[in-house]
């Protein structure tokens, strides 16, 4: 879904940050990508690969650094690991989970020259 | 292109206010704005440099990656990815609530009945004691089909054309309220590009997602495309007069929706027929109101920080 636009907004972040801090090359851009992000990695690369041509992260390894999803069950008061949107509480079987964390979509670093 | 729901950027198109000509704008992705600066670009695209050792799927933040064993430094940027979107959301809804307006966006697949939908629900709105005025924005990937079916009704609307584009974005929306320019305590409905999956991602600066599920779907719909109903304030369930003839089960629908989200409404209803419009109608007049009363609120609260200064003003 929307890969492209999101690896556009990618490239706007390495541009803008380049600019900012004076560097010219980036060689690797880290990005953080929740478990339970509407983004699909594999599809994000494929995209990056495209967009970034021409911006100083051309030919950059790209490192996707997924992180859990966990959300907050109203039955335990606690909070629980969660694979899916649609996940059960893993311990009461319930679903009223109020998701916490894992929709992050972010640039977490860039390894400049 | 993206290679999953074939979305792309730099054909879209807002056309005229309620079809008046007037200037086109045309999105261009960062790429297509260097190409004659960049002749790479012209060819087909490189391999990019990324072995298969270097790259990490699902290990969590503390990936092997080490930063330091070559003249590299390691640049923290910590930003959201849609940060740029959400900052023009931010705008919108800025504007929205200095105005009193209040924006729903109608999210759904193609043919789930939104247009008709809101063609019904505006001329409801037209027909109330005091009437409320309506503003639209059809969001497609091409034609004003839509916009055209609005307008049939009276009420100002606005088309844009997302070309290869598969959702409405926040700075779309910030254009098309500079021409719309929606009357104070009025309502905008945003009718997004037919799409369950992409607009769920990406905030307009609306009140509320309103998602959209006929019955001729089925019920499965809410686990299948989960973002869109997590992401949701509102279902609404259309073509409840078409059920004598299908095997929908609406209890299963509802269930399905409040798993992937417990905190959604649920109000099924035939934009056909016209059943279940009062509580649709009552929802959105609702929060129509509660807008009003916080711009009003806004107001007063401005009205006094004035008096106060001057009362400063005159006891200095």
């Amino acid at each position: 879904m929307h890969e492209m636009s999101l690896a556009e907004g990618i490239r706007q972040i390495v541009e803008d940050a380049g600019r900012r801090q004076g560097f010219r090359k980036v060689k690797t851009v880290v990005l953080e990508i929740g478990q339970l992000a509407a983004v699909e990695p594999d599809s994000l690369r494929f995209c990056l690969d495209l967009v970034l041509q021409g911006s100083i992260a051309e030919g950059a390894i790209l490192q996707i650094d997924s992180l859990p999803g966990r959300a907050w069950c109203a039955r335990c008061a606690e909070t629980v690991p969660v694979a899916a949107l649609y996940d059960a509480c893993p311990r009461c079987g319930a679903y009223q989970l109020q998701v916490s964390a894992g929709t992050e979509m972010r640039v977490k670093e860039l390894e400049i020259e | 292109m993206c290679n999953v729901c074939g979305c792309g950027s730099g054909e879209t198109r807002i056309e005229s206010e309620a079809g008046r000509p007037g200037p086109v704008y045309r999105w261009a992705p960062v790429r297509r704005r260097r190409a004659s600066t960049s002749p790479v670009e012209a060819g087909p695209p490189p391999p990019v440099a990324t072995g298969e050792g270097s790259l990490h799927f699902g290990h969590g933040p503390a990936g092997a990656h080490a930063p330091g064993m070559s003249q590299a430094q390691m640049v923290k940027i910590e930003q959201d990815i849609l940060a740029r979107n959400d900052g023009f959301a931010d705008d919108n809804r800025r504007w929205l609530a200095e105005r009193g307006v209040l924006a729903l966006n109608l999210v759904s697949s193609p043919g789930s009945g939104k247009t008709s939908l809101l063609v019904r629900t505006i001329a409801a709105l037209q027909a109330l004691p005091q009437p409320v005025p309506v503003s639209v924005v059809e969001g497609d990937q091409q034609t004003s089909f839509d916009a055209e079916r609005i307008r049939a009704t009276g009420a100002p609307a606005l088309q844009i054309n997302t070309g290869k584009g598969c959702h409405l974005d926040a700075s779309m929306v910030g254009r098309a309220l500079d021409r719309l320019a929606p009357p104070e305590g009025s309502v905008l409905l945003i009718e997004n590009v037919g799409n369950l999956v992409c607009p769920a991602a990406f905030d307009l600066g609306e009140a509320a997602k309103v998602v959209v599920l006929s019955v001729t779907e089925g019920e499965d719909k809410p686990l299948k495309y989960p973002d869109m109903f997590a992401a949701a304030s509102l279902m609404l369930i259309n073509k409840t007069d078409l059920l004598p003839h299908l095997s929908f089960d609406m209890s299963k629908a509802v269930e399905f929706a409040l798993r992937v989200n417990p905190r959604l409404q649920v109000i099924p209803l035939s934009a056909t027929t016209g059943e279940g419009f009062e509580v649709w109608l009552d929802w959105l007049l609702a929060r129509r109101k509660a807008a009003r009363i916080a711009r009003a609120e806004r107001l007063a609260g401005l009205c006094e920080a004035v008096d106060d200064s001057a009362a400063a003003g005159v006891e200095g």
